[in-house]
């Protein structure tokens, strides 16, 4: 059976933040914009629409699951693994949910030259988090609480600015390690 | 025109020349269609529709204007090779996904100015006949895909796109497109993957030239942001007025971001060879930070070559230039000078590291970005950006050897040319020049100790055996 290999392959595993998002559940509203979506493609270019969907999943319900992958490609119409391939590229889809807060902290040169790393060591301290178990295939660490969790991005471009991290959707500079308690509390 | 005002601590620099970047930080601005269009907005569309495609594509031939996303090739000549008698549908991407480490000028556009970017992009996809264009953003920007949707809007409803546009029966469509935080989709034919929904792996070029087999196989002309905001004003001024600006062959204005060690990093519109390194760091960014003195400058995004602030350089292979030497701080910010100095002016992002920074943690973090970012498709790229990254780890950590500089370059010199993109070189080129010219600092930390001691837990098990028996 071919959804057992992608459910080994992609089984979403739960974590400390998965408490904070609803188990997929395709909703009206949902179709919809998935509909509208497809439909910025010529008709036999449905494929095209990978991104958008996985992104109104993503942000809908936290991370993207094996459900949700069977759903964008029966939307597609196309096979799971083609929409899985994709899932497991991008850095910026996830497979298990993050923290309700979600800090994604710049590492690339310049960040680094502001103290971005020293930025991560201060948020980690103050939320409790341990990235000893973070790793390339799974590069989000969540708090014990769930309410926080973060992972190190590359390069957010806006060098000038040092250091930068995105909460959520919220883009914040010039954040010191000193002004990381200000940051947690402002989102607490 | 109103007199522009800006917000105060963010005035441009005397030195400036504010065309793309004017409404940045303006006072009293917002990125709505309605003051954009009380400065002005779409006039230049308006006479764009008065001239033929042909007319459009020859002013911005005349304008000299070049790509401002990285590889610096003239936009107007990208324009001309969709083939003749093409049938197919033809297709304008607008390349957003701002991803060179150094680089923040789009992030700016598309957050505060995006009317001007959608101006721009009519006419040109009027130009080459596109009825479908997509805006690709980075994920990483979600404002500013939220802000350019509503723009498009906006335009759609006050009749500067869609169907039938000003009356002239040119139907045109816009679509953003948010990227996943994958670099190689700043690649042209990598982004043409991915907008395909696959994989974002690039094609081989040839025979995958966007402009005769792009997306779905049909003509696509991929521009950057900046580029295609030049397009606006190269309409509205005229070409040949528009190649006054700057200097020849390398003409108009350019953005270049600043970071890293000086006084004052940020953004700065400048006229294309009009200013030298020297002015840009220490009169417009006000020098060094307190007590320190520049060491060395990436000047065109992280995948360009390292510049030694100390080196003289020789331009003499320039046109109409006679032999000679220049120091570092007289050469000029054009895309000519900085490709004859050995690296190049890329996508306009200027690092600064100063005497504080040691360049081994300098490579180092830059091989962890290309090491994260190889799409992995070819085996070169894929497996040499890694071993670099693991040479500069045990490099940072006191355990290289002096042999792993000369590993360090074979890997690179392995890399550079023989892949299917310029990701290849945007990876090989920092290791090469890092090591030539940093190689006395480099090397005096690595120790021919080094040389006995194992790699590993695997291999220190087995010496420990061997010594035993």
């Amino acid at each position: 059976m071919s959804n057992s290999i992608l459910d080994e392959q992609i089984a979403s595993h739960q974590t400390a933040g998965s408490k904070h998002f609803t188990p997929f559940e395709i909703t009206k509203g949902i179709e919809k914009e998935a509909d509208r979506r497809i439909q910025h493609f010529p008709p036999d270019r449905k494929r095209s629409a990978v991104l958008p969907l996985l992104h109104i999943v993503q942000a809908e319900f936290g991370f993207i699951s094996p459900e949700a992958i069977e759903w964008v490609a029966q939307k597609l119409e196309i096979e799971p693994i083609k929409v899985e391939e994709v899932v497991t590229f991008y850095p910026g889809l996830r497979q298990h949910a993050p923290g309700k807060f979600h800090i994604r902290v710049c590492r690339t040169l310049s960040c680094a030259m502001g103290g971005s790393y020293e930025l991560m060591d201060k948020i980690c301290a103050l939320a409790g988090i341990d990235r000893t178990e973070a790793s390339h295939q799974n590069p989000i660490a969540v708090s014990p609480c769930g309410t926080w969790s973060v992972e190190f991005a590359e390069c957010l471009a806006s060098c000038g600015t040092a250091p930068v991290c995105l909460v959520n959707n919220d883009f914040h500079e010039g954040i010191s390690a000193e002004r990381a308690a200000g940051l947690l509390a402002h989102y607490e | 025109m109103a007199k522009v005002t800006y917000l105060k601590g963010k005035e441009p620099h005397p030195r400036e020349m504010r065309l793309i970047f004017r409404n940045i930080d303006r006072k009293g601005w917002d990125p709505s269609i309605k003051k954009y269009l009380a400065d002005g907005g779409y006039k230049d569309l308006k006479k764009a529709f008065k001239m033929k495609p042909e007319e459009i594509t020859d002013e911005v031939k005349k304008s000299g204007l070049r790509g401002r996303g990285g590889a610096g090739f003239p936009t107007g000549v990208k324009w001309g090779f969709i083939p003749p008698n093409n049938q197919k549908p033809v297709y304008l991407i607008c390349n957003g996904d701002e991803s060179e480490p150094g680089t923040f000028k789009d992030r700016y556009i598309v957050h505060q100015d995006p009317h001007q970017l959608l101006e721009g992009m009519v006419i040109s996809c009027f130009a080459v006949g596109a009825r479908v264009a997509y805006i690709y953003l980075r994920e990483e920007f979600p404002e500013a895909a939220w802000i350019v949707e509503e723009a498009i809007a906006e335009a759609k409803k006050a009749g500067f796109l869609g169907k039938n546009i000003l009356g002239t029966k040119f139907d045109c469509e816009f679509h953003v497109h948010r990227g996943a935080g994958a670099y190689i989709c700043g690649e042209e034919t990598g982004l043409i993957e991915s907008l395909e929904g696959k994989r974002p792996y690039p094609r081989i070029k040839p025979p995958y030239f966007p402009a005769a087999m792009g997306l779905y196989m049909c003509p696509t002309i991929v521009n950057n942001v900046e580029t295609l905001c030049h397009v606006k004003h190269i309409i509205g001024m005229g070409g040949e007025n528009y190649a006054r600006i700057g200097t020849p062959r390398n003409t108009g204005t350019r953005i270049l971001c600043v970071s890293g060690d000086v006084q004052r990093p940020g953004y700065y519109e400048i006229e294309v060879g009009k200013m030298t390194m020297g002015e840009l760091l220490n009169d417009v960014c006000g020098g060094p930070l307190e007590g320190r003195k520049f060491k060395a400058v990436i000047p065109g995004g992280s995948s360009a070559k390292v510049l030694r602030c100390t080196d003289k350089f020789n331009v003499a292979s320039l046109p109409e230039t006679e032999a000679r030497e220049i120091d570092f701080v007289e050469i000029p910010l054009d895309f000519d000078t900085l490709a004859a100095c050995g690296s190049m002016a890329g996508s306009g992002g200027v690092i600064v590291m100063d005497d504080s920074r040691k360049m081994s943690w300098v490579l180092n973090n830059i091989n962890e970005f290309y090491a994260h970012e190889s799409c992995g498709q070819c085996t070169p790229c894929r497996e040499g950006s890694t071993w670099m990254k693991k040479i500069t780890d045990r490099l940072v950590a006191g355990k290289a050897t002096p042999a792993d500089l000369e590993t360090l370059k074979s890997i690179a010199y392995q890399i550079d040319g023989r892949t299917i993109c310029a990701f290849g070189e945007a990876c090989a080129w920092p290791v090469e020049s890092m090591v030539d010219k940093f190689r006395d600092e480099l090397l005096a930390e690595t120790s021919e100790q080094n040389e006995e001691a194992p790699h590993n837990p695997e291999q220190a098990a087995q010496q420990r055996y061997l010594s035993s028996v």
